[in-house]
């Protein structure tokens, strides 16, 4: 069957956007050849740092011939009709309809067309212009005079068709000046000859011994493997690094791993020290002792060239720079050790936080106070809370985190635990920026708890404060990570904090005032991530508002305690009984709002015993009065399953109630009796939930 | 290359001034302007007019300059072997970018020394921005065995506004791939005229003393008040010229102007280093620059040599 190979060569793709280009080049040539009549059997796409290559196989010559009809009005219809559909149908006289008969509508137009199949080299040379010009890359760019946009400089493009055996066929068209033909390139260095290709079986195997390896997954494999091997050799392990992994792969079309050392001096530095300069600076891989699991001297490159020294320059080259690196940053270590942690606070001074908000040190003298104040609440020593929280920042202004930001908190946890702190205090230096996604982990210790949470708070409250809140999609200070973090603290430890108190005291700490409508704000905003955050672990949006309609954070309920309630009422509504109750319930709160509509006022009056004419009107009154007292007391000793089980136990007289009687009886204080009845059961519910608030 | 073979004194490998005069003979055979260092401070040498104003409007271009940047922050006292606050960028700028220009790239660093059968030469992905400058574009790092020796840009957008047509730009960093052929570990080591014994005269003899004074004014001694009012008074001067140049759809003194936002930009960068910016003043002293660099780059639009 016939092929299609198409590959669109470039400048440099950056390594991140190869796989995902691979994939929508087949994605976007495919859906089109199918639009356009062409069904093809197979279709695989390639990404290096310089082609994007797609092979479909399978395909026809050519697309069959079509044949539409279009029915029209009937040959006596007024003329307008009559040439909307001569319109419509792209004719230009009746001449060119056929007239059919129907039994019921008479003699009526039809307009038929015949398309004649295309070829499919004609429908690529039309369609691959198109793609080109519009290709979903995120970020892409012009060059020289043209107007052409792709993510680098597009420099040729081949596009062959292959019917029979030997026989191809070039796909001729042009994109943004740049000619299809049938001539690829090899390897920039090694091979940079042209290759006439025909087909992609000869392509690949062209490509291979111009030392280019099309697959990105088996360059992956060819590094992963060499590496290993490379490694063991010497009795080492590598690092596995995925990303680094895909990236390595992605920046070389002949990848050849290489290993080079460095100065053992410099495993006296931090691990991750080491790892930040070598991994994220210069895409090199890390290695450890296969038997004791310590980092090694060594380290491993991907070359893209294989050189006819071997690679001694090549490596002899990277030695230096990792060298180089690694001295600059024994240099930071060194020179940071010399002076304790607190003696670099001043700096903060001169660091404006924010314009409204004041310096990093006010900042940090706030972060003490908070922290302290959490403390208690959380487990933790008041005293270390507050010592971790004055030295938490200080690393930013050592040289070390200057130089390599990625490693704030972590420095600091260093240096901290050189100068003697106590190890629960240097952790916390860390771990006070955590979670810091979604990913990341929830710090369990005490004192980083109290810090942790300080830090997000005073951030929250701090922007609040001031009136700079998240809209949409702009989020500057990651005031919503910030929020979730404090969520995800609260509810892995189980922390029974009133926010709205917190908040509050800070506020003062911040602006002189509690600002009650802000605090209720940032309290709302909290529960905004609740719900967001919760949706994840299988709890309703509506169950959740449910709740929080019965009172939320700003009423001095806490996160878990929300969370307990949303658990127990999901538990209690999947039940049979939390069914009909509910169903029950929407009935009283359905036949409420209609009658409280026509009587003008709302049934808030004591129930009359003495009103009641039937059974069930006083069973149902003497089932509610017990299960208001035993939830009221259930829900003040936080047991919602016991508050659930209460709720339950309501369906039986609630069901019987709506069997057999009619509320609205004739006898006016019949009725009102029973109306007020109903209003004492939906205020009964509502001391667990705004039931109201659930999704039918 | 030339086939000629260079004195030892001239080879990239044993001289400073010999790798830049064969970056000049390279890049003048390409049909480049060669021209001299802009006489003003400035952060880097896409500040040039050069570069920033001939990156705009229709005209062809192509120049190549040496170009002394100034980056007070940087400075070490001479004593970190890789930092320096006054270091030279070589700088090149071809308009429209030919479509050659990763060949001619290669083939100038095959000219200094650096053949790639043996290196490992890399473009690796680096999206180019200038804030101060409402500049930006697309293209690499360029990697000699792990180490980045030049940048390489396709402007899309200077002065805010669109490049069409489009300017290939690179940057060597002389210093560093000087430091590579030489191999030395330190600038400061660097043989600067190729001679040896008592001839020989390094980074260290021109550059050593300024770099050690330079970063006493930078970060201790430069007066700030002074430095506040010449930002001001720069930033003052470039507005009033604009507005006296212009004369209808055409501007007498975009020049003039432009260089007053050099001047403004290279008085942010010294208060920057004196530490008295703090984090949010940074961003509206940076955008105030900027606004400069547009206006300047509108009435740039509307000269001679602009196209209009």
């Amino acid at each position: 069957m016939p092929e299609l190979l198409l590959e669109l060569f470039s400048e440099e793709i950056p390594a991140r956007h190869q796989r995902r280009a691979a994939e929508n080049l087949k994605k976007l040539v495919t859906d089109a050849l199918v639009e356009r009549g062409l069904l093809y059997e197979g279709a695989v796409s390639y990404a290096t740092p310089r082609r994007l290559t797609l092979s479909v196989v399978g395909l026809p010559a050519a697309s069959a011939a079509t044949k539409t009809e279009r029915k029209g009005p009937r040959t006596d219809a007024p003329e307008k009709a009559i040439e909307g559909f001569l319109r419509a149908a792209g004719l230009t006289s009746l001449d060119q309809a056929t007239v059919q008969n129907d039994p019921k509508k008479g003699d009526f137009y039809v307009a038929i067309t015949e398309k004649p199949g295309e070829n499919t080299t004609d429908i690529v040379a039309d369609i691959v212009p198109t793609l080109v010009e519009k290709f979903p890359w995120p970020k892409s760019m012009r060059w020289g005079s043209g107007n052409l946009t792709w993510i680098r400089p597009l420099r040729a493009i081949t596009a062959t068709f292959a019917v029979e055996g030997d026989e191809t066929q070039t796909i001729e068209f042009e994109v943004g000046g740049v000619k299809s033909g049938n001539t690829t390139y090899g390897h920039r260095f090694l091979a940079p000859a042209a290759i006439t290709v025909r087909r992609f079986e000869d392509y690949a195997a062209a490509l291979e011994s111009a030392k280019v390896v099309l697959d990105l997954d088996r360059r992956m494999e060819i590094i992963r493997a060499d590496a290993d091997n490379l490694a063991f050799a010497q009795g080492l392990e590598v690092i596995t690094d995925q990303g680094l992994l895909e990236e390595a792969a992605g920046l070389v079309e002949w990848p050849v791993v290489m290993m080079g050392k460095f100065e053992e001096q410099f495993l006296g530095l931090p691990e991750e020290v080491v790892t930040t300069a070598i991994r994220s600076h210069q895409k090199c891989f890390c290695l450890r002792d296969a038997k004791t699991g310590k980092l090694a001297d060594s380290f491993l490159l991907i070359s893209n060239i294989e050189a006819p020294d071997g690679g001694k320059t090549i490596v002899a080259g990277n030695e230096r720079v990792i060298h180089a690196r690694l001295s600059d940053a024994k240099f930071f270590y060194d020179t940071d050790l010399k002076r304790p942690l607190e003696s670099r606070l001043p700096k903060l001074d001169a660091m404006v936080f924010h314009e409204k908000l004041g310096t990093q040190s006010q900042r940090v003298e706030r972060l003490v106070a908070l922290a302290a104040e959490l403390a208690p609440m959380v487990g933790a020593h008041a005293d270390d809370a507050a010592r971790a929280a004055k030295i938490a920042k200080a690393d930013l202004v050592t040289d070390m985190v200057f130089e390599f930001p990625e490693l704030q908190g972590l420095m600091g946890k260093y240096y901290a635990a050189a100068q003697g702190e106590k190890p629960e205090i240097s952790n916390a230096i860390l771990d006070h920026y955590k979670p810091s996604g979604p990913s990341d982990e929830v710090p369990t210790q005490s004192v980083s708890i109290a810090v942790a949470l300080a830090d997000k708070l005073d951030i929250l409250t701090g922007f609040w404060a001031i009136d700079e809140k998240p809209t949409g999609s702009k989020d500057p200070f990651a005031l919503r990570r910030a929020a979730l973090g404090v969520i995800r603290i609260s509810l892995d430890n189980q922390l029974d904090l009133n926010l709205s108190k917190l908040v509050g005291d800070h506020m003062v700490r911040i602006s002189g005032a509690a600002d009650e409508a802000k605090i209720a704000d940032l309290m709302s905003f909290f529960e905004d991530r609740l719900v967001v955050q919760m949706r994840d672990t299988g709890i309703k949006h509506d169950v959740l508002d449910a709740v929080l309609g019965n009172g939320g954070l700003a009423k001095g309920f806490t996160l878990p305690s929300i969370v307990a309630r949303a658990k127990e009422l999901a538990g209690l509504l999947e039940s049979e009984a939390g069914e009909s109750l509910l169903a029950g319930y929407r009935r009283a709160a359905n036949i409420l709002r209609a009658e409280e509509k026509k009587d003008g006022k709302a049934f808030n009056q004591t129930v009359d015993n003495s009103a009641f004419l039937l059974d069930q009107e006083s069973q149902l009154f003497s089932a509610i009065k017990v299960v208001n007292e035993s939830v009221a007391a259930n829900i003040s000793n936080e047991d919602f399953a016991a508050a659930m089980n209460d709720l339950a136990s309501l369906r039986l007289p609630v069901d019987a109630f709506f069997d057999d009687v009619m509320v609205n009886d004739d006898d006016p204080k019949v009725r009102i009796n029973r109306l007020n009845l109903l209003a004492k059961l939906r205020e009964t519910m509502h001391l667990i939930a705004d039931f109201s608030k659930l999704a039918g | 290359m030339s086939d000629t073979k260079l004195p030892a004194h001239m080879d990239p490998k044993n001289s400073f001034q010999g790798l830049i005069l064969t970056l000049q003979n390279f890049w003048a055979d390409q049909g480049c302007v060669i021209l001299q260092p802009y006489d003003m401070e400035m952060g880097a040498g896409t500040f040039h007019p050069a570069t920033t104003l001939r990156a705009l409007g229709p005209k062809p271009w192509r120049a190549a300059y040496v170009q002394p940047s100034r980056r007070p922050t940087d400075g070490r006292y001479g004593e970190n072997p890789n930092r320096l606050q006054h270091f030279y960028q070589y700088q090149v700028i071809l308009k429209p970018s030919p479509e050659n220009l990763q060949e001619l790239y290669l083939q100038s660093l095959y000219a200094i020394g650096i053949d790639p059968k043996v290196h490992d030469l890399r473009f690796v992905e680096d999206d180019w921005e200038s804030p101060t400058l409402g500049a930006w574009g697309l293209g690499w790092e360029c990697w000699c065995d792990g180490m980045e020796v030049s940048q390489f840009t396709y402007f899309q957008q200077v002065a805010g506004f669109e490049c069409a047509p489009v300017s290939g730009e690179l940057t060597y960093g002389l210093e560093r791939i000087a430091c590579y052929l030489q191999n030395v570990d330190s600038i400061m080591e660097l043989n600067f005229n190729g001679r040896e014994g008592d001839e020989k005269i390094t980074y260290a003899d021109v550059f050593l003393q300024a770099e050690q004074e330079f970063s006493r004014y930078n970060f201790d001694h430069a007066n700030t008040e002074i430095l506040f009012r010449h930002f001001k008074d720069a930033e003052d001067e470039c507005k009033a010229l604009l507005a006296a140049g212009a004369d209808g759809n055409q501007h007498k003194l975009a020049m003039p102007a432009y260089e007053q936002c050099i001047k403004a930009s290279h008085a942010f960068n010294l208060l920057d280093a004196r530490g008295v910016i703090s984090v949010t003043e940074r961003q509206s002293y940076i955008l105030r620059v900027r606004e400069l660099a547009k206006a300047c780059g509108g009435a740039w639009l509307q000269t001679e040599a602009g196209g209009a």
